[in-house]
């Protein structure tokens, strides 16, 4: 499996990541090595198995009751926010 | 060319839960921003979501309500996405494997005639927060207090073939997660919305055309409205030989058409896999069971039965079952008003709710209660008061809360059943009008309501009608 | 009474002077701290040292100890890797994303292990995002292997194992998504147990990869294990994947001898790619085993060699996805006077993020993206199902399997960074672990040109006791695990 720079650029772009122009060409080399070597994966027979989600197999989804037990601690968790004003988080205008 | 319109919907109903999906946040509309935004709802590091219970139990009784199967073992997945209203980057749905599968409503259309109308599956998910957009110059503020509130999306098979249709389906829905008590339903809270996927095609061709989907949409007016908008938009590019375009579409009320989204333009990739925080759901035949059990009786069925039990027209009894408190409504009436449930009928559809409509007020919220208004009935089946003056009682008890009996006697409503008091004032009103009394004996009949309202009158309305209709046709013909 | 100084005294040492009241909390924690502050120019073993909370929390331990309320682990000072979410105390995961970050909660390890009376004496460096297996991808630079500093300590948790192998700490936590509890402990001649999947609370802990992560311990020996594992295990109800199980009490199942234990020679692990030198010693830790009157038998897991290509596929698909939490607007970095959101997230994310978490979170974006999922992602979920049935079998014939831990003893700081899959090669032997979610332990067994080699043991789901009973009762038998470098002993 090989990539091209605008592979990478397409990837960089979905995954939100800026890459600086020097940066694009080691991870066209990097990426392209690593999905070669997971590429080995192809020489394993696999018909019939069920993919394999979590460790533990038959375990299953604990349910939680139904209860409010939060306390509004916004103005502690947003020490840690950029941006803030009245409480609420702001980022760059959302076009819709 | 004549086309044909295809709809399909998803609707998002927010669960009524007490407290989010993944977090013990509450869940109450309107509180300050992000005072419900816990370290889970805000996708803290090192935060992990484990599910409400409640939030599978109501999506179990939905599905059991449309008769769907309930997928013994199923998946949650994250949906990846970037928006600042998504905090962990990911929305927590289900994808391959949803808790509730094939199912159907069924719909009756204007001409009265049932319409079956396909559900494709129901999932649970998590809800998004809000941004937004007015009072900062160049940037949006974001609320993540719904973010979280557990939700299911309900996906219709696109059997749906004018608004009109897409609108019963939805309000036939919106009926069923009340009954069900698992949606509060407001809609101006967007409780419950949905969005329409709508495309059109050559009347009998069996292939579907392009379709758009209109997000986002909070009222069933906005529903019919957008859906005639854009089936109105899409025949125009089709018969001036364009081609319609698959994309995501907002309503806009205020102009009342459907505009392009430009956040969602970009081809999505949403990466689904299977959430590794969280284990398979499993539903096991007993909690099947405890649901099935706790199930309240249906609008279907319990339109069903008032029509059979109570003789009442199909019409009657559907909108008497159009919502549970309604019919909850009814029912107290007619249990204090034994052998009477059709006039009972009359009354709620009747009085009552125009009554409601014109105060804008819920059944619950009604100024004359159960008890109240069967004992106005009862005094109309028991002869005591006419239908007519019922209807002013009923004006009465609306305005001034006082009960049915207690306005009769300090009005004096009491209706005139004693013969011979009736024959008494025709008597007065056949003297005081001798040339009518002669007109009529020599052939004049139309002037028989002419006495009856003159008796009428002259027993301020209280004659019992049909006493009053028999005995003046006596009198009248003479000795 | 021996005179050996505080510091190299192991936990349970420690825990008993504390409790007969030979030393004081406070005494040993300034002492510790003294040694931590000391040794960061030379070792970078530690993000951040928190020497006024550790003596105020040492102060408090005495107090109980004083008026008799202390439990088996009061008093005792430890480290924590800086994975783990710390009330009020910042908390980084390796990365300049999280550089300026607060944590308003404590990770459920850390409550638990604050419940039990332990002294937080810091938070330990490590690879960013727990991506890396030489502690050089840390944005607060390498780590250095105490037995010498031109060598890596080992990865994700080089800093914790540093800081034990110094006798700088006598624990640390630590987490393993493919080996980082069990290499770095490897290669600087500790013992490090990753347990079973679901055994300890994932809550607060920073994710990498889901389905992988499992919080564990390093210290200097078995013993020490046992009584930090203990304290910090057992379920959680605020993590769906936590296991609802008893705790045993892994300190006294450390007395069952060895005698009659089945131990499985894994015959992939020795196929190809060790280091001759680090074959011989583990053959040598072999016959102790044998002298001890276990049972060697050869084993064969046939899809273990697909181990790095499955891993590689399953944990940046997760981590693409569990760090898209990151992206300027709630916490962590913000770029810069953002042009629109599009550039907040780009650039947030390109400038907070290294370059091997970049390189994870594309290759896993990839792996999931439409048209390559079922090739890549569905293919590498149905071959963990292959290797994890592999475990089982060979289960069903052996008590534990035993082989290498790492193919090399620590190699040069900067050998490995330009080549990430020479890089990810070092946890050959440690992945399939936790593709299965089976525990393992690595503990020391001889040196090879001075740098100390680890035996790993692995064993079936649930069976941490046995593991540490096994690892104990060589270390009765061996003194690789008391060894210290000579310049910090």
């Amino acid at each position: 499996m090989s990539l091209n720079r605008s592979d990478i650029e397409n990837i960089a772009h979905l995954a939100r990541l800026s890459l600086r122009e020097d940066e694009v060409a080691g991870y066209v080399e990097t990426l392209g090595n690593i999905l070669a070597m997971v590429g080995q994966l192809d020489r394993a027979e696999t018909g019939g198995i069920e993919p394999m989600a979590h460790p533990l197999a038959g375990l299953t989804q604990r349910l939680r009751v139904d209860e409010a037990t939060e306390n509004d601690r916004h103005a502690l968790y947003q020490q840690n926010a950029p941006q803030v004003e009245s409480g609420l988080y702001v980022v760059p205008k959302v076009i819709e | 060319m004549n086309w044909e319109t295809v709809i399909g919907l998803e609707i998002h109903a927010q669960l009524a839960t007490r407290s989010k999906i993944f977090s013990g946040s509450a869940t109450t509309y309107g509180a300050a921003p992000n005072a419900q935004a816990s370290l889970v709802d805000l996708g803290y590091p090192g935060v992990l979501p484990v599910l409400n219970g409640a939030a599978v139990r109501m999506a179990v009784s939905f599905g059991l309500a449309v008769g769907a199967q309930i997928a013994p073992r199923s998946v949650f997945a994250r949906k990846n996405y970037f928006y600042p209203d998504l905090p962990k980057g990911y929305q927590i749905s289900q994808y391959e494997l949803p808790v509730v599968g094939k199912g159907s409503l069924d719909i009756v259309l204007e001409d009265g005639t049932k319409k079956r109308v396909g559900i494709t599956r129901a999932h649970l998910e998590e809800d998004a927060g809000k941004s937004l957009h007015e009072g900062l110059a160049g940037a949006s503020a974001i609320d993540l207090n719904r973010a979280g509130t557990p939700l299911i999306e309900i996906v219709s098979e696109p059997d749906m073939r004018s608004a009109k249709e897409a609108i019963a389906y939805m309000k036939k829905v919106h009926t069923l997660v009340r009954y069900l008590g698992i949606c509060d339903g407001n809609m101006q809270e967007g409780s419950f919305r949905c969005d329409a996927n709508v495309s059109v095609r050559p009347l009998g061709s069996d292939r579907f055309g392009t379709r758009a989907e209109i997000k986002n949409l909070n009222s069933f007016r906005f529903v019919e409205k957008a859906i005639n908008y854009e089936v109105t938009r899409q025949i125009d590019i089709l018969e001036g030989g364009g081609k319609v375009v698959q994309e995501t579409r907002l309503y806009d009320p205020d102009k009342g058409e459907t505009r392009s989204m430009r956040s969602k333009e970009e081809a999505n990739d949403y990466r689904y896999f299977p959430d590794p925080d969280l284990l398979p759901l499993s539903i096991e035949a007993r909690f099947l069971d405890e649901v099935r059990a706790a199930l309240p009786e249906l609008p279907d069925a319990k339109a069903a039965r008032f029509a059979r039990d109570y003789g009442l027209s199909e019409y009657d009894a559907g909108v008497l079952t159009a919502s549970r408190e309604l019919a909850g409504y009814y029912e107290d009436v007619v249990k204090r008003v034994a052998g009477e449930p059709k006039l009972a009928a009359n009354w709620v559809t009747g009085e009552l709710a125009a009554s409601l409509n014109r105060d804008n007020l819920e059944i619950g919220e009604s100024r004359v209660g159960p008890a109240q208004l069967a004992g106005l009935v009862s005094r109309i089946a028991d002869d005591t008061i006419s239908g007519k003056i019922a209807k002013d009682v009923f004006e009465a008890m609306w305005a001034d809360g006082r009960d049915a009996d207690a306005i009769i006697e300090a009005k004096g409503l009491r209706q005139i059943t004693d013969s011979s008091a009736i024959e008494r004032a025709i008597d007065e009103v056949m003297a005081k009008n001798p040339g009518q009394l002669a007109e009529y004996r020599s052939g004049k009949d139309k002037l028989f309501g002419f006495f009856i309202g003159q008796t009428m009158k002259a027993t301020q309305g209280k004659a019992n009608p049909a006493q009053l209709n028999e005995l003046l046709k006596k009198k009248l013909a003479g000795p | 009474m021996s005179a050996a100084p505080l510091h190299s005294r192991g936990l349970a040492a420690l825990a008993s002077g504390l409790a007969q009241r030979e030393f004081s909390s406070v005494e040993l924690t300034r002492h510790l701290l003294g040694r931590l502050e000391a040794a960061q120019p030379q070792l970078n073993a530690m993000v951040s040292i928190t020497g006024e909370a550790a003596l105020a929390a040492a102060a408090r331990a005495d107090g109980a100890i004083a008026s008799g309320r202390a439990g088996p682990l009061t008093g005792v000072p430890i480290v924590h890797k800086d994975i783990f979410c710390t009330e009020g105390v910042r908390t980084t995961c390796g990365s300049r994303m999280l550089d300026n970050f607060v944590s308003p909660y404590d990770a459920t390890v850390v409550a638990n292990l604050k419940a039990a009376g332990t002294v937080m004496l810091g938070k330990a460096n490590m690879d960013e995002f727990a991506m890396g297996s030489s502690n050089e991808t840390s944005w607060f630079g390498p780590v250095k292997n105490p037995w010498n500093t031109a060598m890596v300590p080992g990865g994700s948790s080089g800093g914790s194992a540093a800081v034990v192998a110094a006798r700088l700490a006598p624990a640390a936590t630590a987490t393993d998504t493919g080996g980082s509890i069990r290499q770095p402990a490897a290669l600087t001649g500790i013992t490090g147990l990753k347990p079973t999947y679901g055994r300890v609370s994932r809550y607060g802990m920073i994710a990498f990869a889901s389905s992988l992560d499992q919080a564990g311990v390093l210290a200097a020996s078995a013993e020490d294990c046992a009584l930090l594992l203990g304290a910090m295990a057992g379920f959680d109800p605020r993590d769906s994947t936590s296991v609802d199980q008893p705790v045993p009490d892994y300190a006294a199942a450390l007395a069952t001898p060895a005698k009659g234990l089945r131990i499985g020679l894994v015959k992939e692990f020795f196929d190809q790619g060790l280091d001759a030198e680090n074959e011989r010693q583990l053959r040598a830790a072999f016959a102790v085993y044998e002298k001890l009157g276990a049972t060697l038998v050869d084993v064969s897991l046939p899809n273990v060699g697909l181990s790095v290509p499955t891993y590689y596929v399953v944990a940046p698909a997760e981590c693409s996805s569990n760090l898209a939490r990151f992206d300027g607007v709630r916490f962590g970095h913000r770029c810069d006077q953002p042009r629109d959101l599009l550039d907040l997230y780009k650039r947030s994310r390109g400038e907070g993020f290294g370059a091997e978490v970049k390189r994870r979170i594309m290759t896993g974006t990839y792996v999931l993206s439409a048209g390559y999922y079922d090739a890549y992602y569905l293919k590498a979920q149905r071959v963990r199902q292959l290797i994890s049935a592999d475990f089982v079998r060979a289960f069903e014939h052996v008590d534990v399997l035993a082989g290498p831990t790492s193919p090399t003893p620590a190699f040069p700081l900067g050998a490995k960074t330009s080549d990430p899959i020479t890089m990810y090669l070092n946890d050959i032997y440690t992945i399939g672990a936790n593709l299965a979610g089976v525990p393992a332990l690595s503990i020391p067994c001889g040196f090879v040109h001075d740098l100390p080699v680890g035996l790993q043991l692995v064993g079936p789901h649930f069976s941490e006791a046995k593991l540490l009973a096994a690892a104990h009762a060589f270390q009765q038998e061996t003194d690789w695990h008391a060894r210290v470098p000579a310049v910090w002993q």
